[in-house]
């Protein structure tokens, strides 16, 4: 018990003591309220030309968030790089000579990168919800005590968290920025659109981790029917982010450092 | 105490380290020589539990590392000193490694002190010249007071200050009664600060011995002597030691005389009515001794010969490859490995020693 609270305590101090966090946690949050924002002014002021349907499912909760497709982007390189730092710098054999008890290592440092992204997210979460919907004027926006906008708005958080989280698994495996970047950051900007796009496709992109998270912020049920509700749709994010997690743990423990 | 048995490491068909036998004592500094890629991380790699061994074992303190309680308490290690987080500051840097074990902060500002990075400690190391990384890497490794020392090319890229900084601590550290196992790939280097010399090349043991019998079997400019008469050559080896002399007798016939001059050799021949026929100056630096040593793996494996490390210490004085347990003819030639520095002498010298 003693050793997990040193080898947390030694996490906190590698990730607070680089810049690399903060720039990413901050572009995160600020891309995602900033753009969020944007959009919802937008969204006012074109609100009258949309056709009947899209205003009859128009989603003032969820269209706040908007800005999280690019600040998801940031909180990803968070999860990739305060792991793969380790790797690139070759920090990682010092940090295992130090405790070679490989997963009490994995846990403390996924368990503290975790907790500020959880911060971080939930932070970003209210911050873009609230101006959103101030931009989006009385006529438009949702009230926070409105049925399913609180489990939006955290569940807005939970996502974030738990998209850096599987970034965080999946680089354990892959140990190189590069290559963690190369994969992530089309697979979420770009692919999962495409196949979500794609009506041959679609189906399957239900699954996806993003696509299967975002559901949790959505108040008005989408035109498009899921299999899953809101919650559903986070525990189908949250078994992708736990394999990736002991995809992570086996690759540590069975190969040379 | 490090001591390994039978330590082997492939990678696929490939063998990195093949069964190497070795203990480094507590008390002297134990170096540990070998070319780039002869094994040398490998071996420290596995000794620090962060790579496992395809055969044999080794133990550090008694234990295997990954079962020691708190390893930086007994074992510091400078693997790579550029393995640090450009961005984290020097203090941050150690501080995160000190929380791991719960060494308190004051140990980190203590050795930070002892390398001589105070006025630098709160600078991103991103900024640090080499031989600050060096320092830094070292300053790790000693963060937990550790009575093992393990140190990965320490002097590399160091200035001629830097390198005997670092030549003058590890003499420190050992003397404290420590265990210092510290690697190089420069014979030079090693001969002014190791106790002990543990070669390897192409992952096999090559040597285990003092620095001193390495160097007085391997680094001495020699004399070789072949007398006319075969049957002279056991009375002249008597008076040539009689005179103060090491004279080891060589394969070919020849002798290899230690400790005397030329003219010496010469007089107290012709006083004995000795005919010589060849006596000829030689001289082996240990980085050709070395070299010779390390490059003579290749061709041991290719004669599928025993173990180079069964051969006893002082079967490397004698001018053939380690351990010599090749055939004539089936090694690297046997009077030729000096560099051809003395095309001279020696024309033919196993026709003539029939």
């Amino acid at each position: 018990m003693a050793r997990n609270g040193r080898v947390l305590h030694s996490e906190w101090t590698k990730i607070r003591s680089v810049r690399s966090t903060v720039w990413t946690l901050a572009a995160a949050l600020v891309v995602t309220v900033g753009l969020g924002v944007l959009i919802c002014l937008l969204v006012r002021t074109t609100y009258d030309d949309l056709s009947p349907t899209d205003r009859a499912t128009f989603d003032a909760t969820m269209t706040s968030f908007a800005g999280m497709t690019l600040g998801q982007l940031a909180m990803i390189a968070f999860g990739i790089l305060v792991i793969s730092n380790e790797y690139s710098t070759g920090m990682i054999r010092a940090s295992l000579a130090a405790v070679p008890q490989r997963g009490t290592l994995m846990a403390a440092k996924v368990a503290v990168a975790t907790l500020l992204a959880l911060v971080v997210g939930m932070i970003t979460a209210f911050a873009a919800y609230f101006p959103g919907q101030a931009v989006l004027g009385s006529r438009l926006a949702s009230g926070i005590g409105d049925p399913g906008v609180l489990r939006a708005v955290v569940g807005a958080g939970l996502y974030m968290t738990l998209i850096a989280v599987f970034a965080m698994g999946v680089t354990w495996v892959l140990r190189s920025p590069m290559l963690a970047f190369g994969i992530l950051i089309p697979f979420f900007f770009m692919i999962s659109g495409i196949l979500s796009a794609v009506s041959a496709t679609r189906k399957l992109s239900y699954w996806l981790p993003d696509q299967a998270g975002s559901m949790i912020m959505s108040v008005v049920t989408p035109s498009q029917e899921r299999p899953y509700g809101p919650w559903g749709g986070m525990a189908v994010m949250a078994a992708w982010v736990v394999a990736a997690l002991l995809a992570g743990y086996l690759t540590l423990r069975r190969r040379d450092a | 105490m490090i001591e390994a048995v039978g330590l082997t490491k492939s990678y696929g068909d490939k063998t990195a380290v093949h069964d190497l036998t070795f203990r480094v004592q507590p008390g002297k500094v134990t170096g540990f020589l070998g070319p780039n890629g002869a094994g040398k991380s490998t071996t420290m790699r596995m000794i620090l539990g962060l790579d496992q061994p395809t055969g044999g074992s080794v133990t550090v303190a008694g234990h295997p590392y990954r079962k020691l309680p708190n390893p930086p308490r007994t074992v510091g290690a400078l693997l790579d000193a550029g393995a640090k987080h450009g961005g984290r500051s020097a203090r941050n840097h150690l501080l995160s490694l000190a929380q791991l074990s719960g060494i308190p902060a004051s140990r980190v500002d203590q050795v930070l002190d002892v390398v001589g990075l105070t006025s630098v400690a709160r600078k991103r190391s991103g900024g640090f010249s080499l031989g600050m990384g060096q320092r830094l890497g070292i300053a790790a490794a000693l963060l937990g007071d550790p009575r093992v020392l393990l140190f990965d090319e320490p002097v590399n890229g160091l200035d001629p200050e830097g390198i005997r900084w670092v030549r003058d601590l590890m003499k420190r550290l050992a003397a404290e009664g420590r265990t210092v196992f510290v690697s190089s790939h420069l014979m030079s280097e090693m001969a002014l600060t190791a106790d002990h010399l543990i070669v390897i090349g192409r992952g096999r043991l090559m040597a285990d011995m003092p620095v001193q019998d390495f160097i007085v079997q391997n680094s001495t400019s020699f004399a070789r002597v072949r007398t006319a008469d075969v049957g002279q050559r056991d009375g002249l080896t008597s008076l040539l030691t009689g005179a103060g002399a090491q004279v080891f007798p060589e394969e070919s016939g020849t002798l290899k005389v230690v400790g005397l001059e030329l003219p010496q050799v010469s007089d107290i021949a012709f006083e004995a009515g000795v005919r010589l026929w060849e006596l000829s100056p030689h001289h082996a630096s240990l980085e050709e001794a070395y070299m010779r040593m390390t490059q003579g793996a290749v061709d041991f494996r290719a004669g599928g010969a025993q173990q180079p490390g069964d051969a006893p210490p002082g079967a490397y004085g004698t001018g053939g490859p380690p351990g010599s347990p090749l055939p004539p003819g089936a090694g690297p030639p046997q009077q030729q490995p000096y560099g051809g520095a003395q095309p001279q002498s020696f024309a033919q010298p196993q026709e003539n020693a029939r």
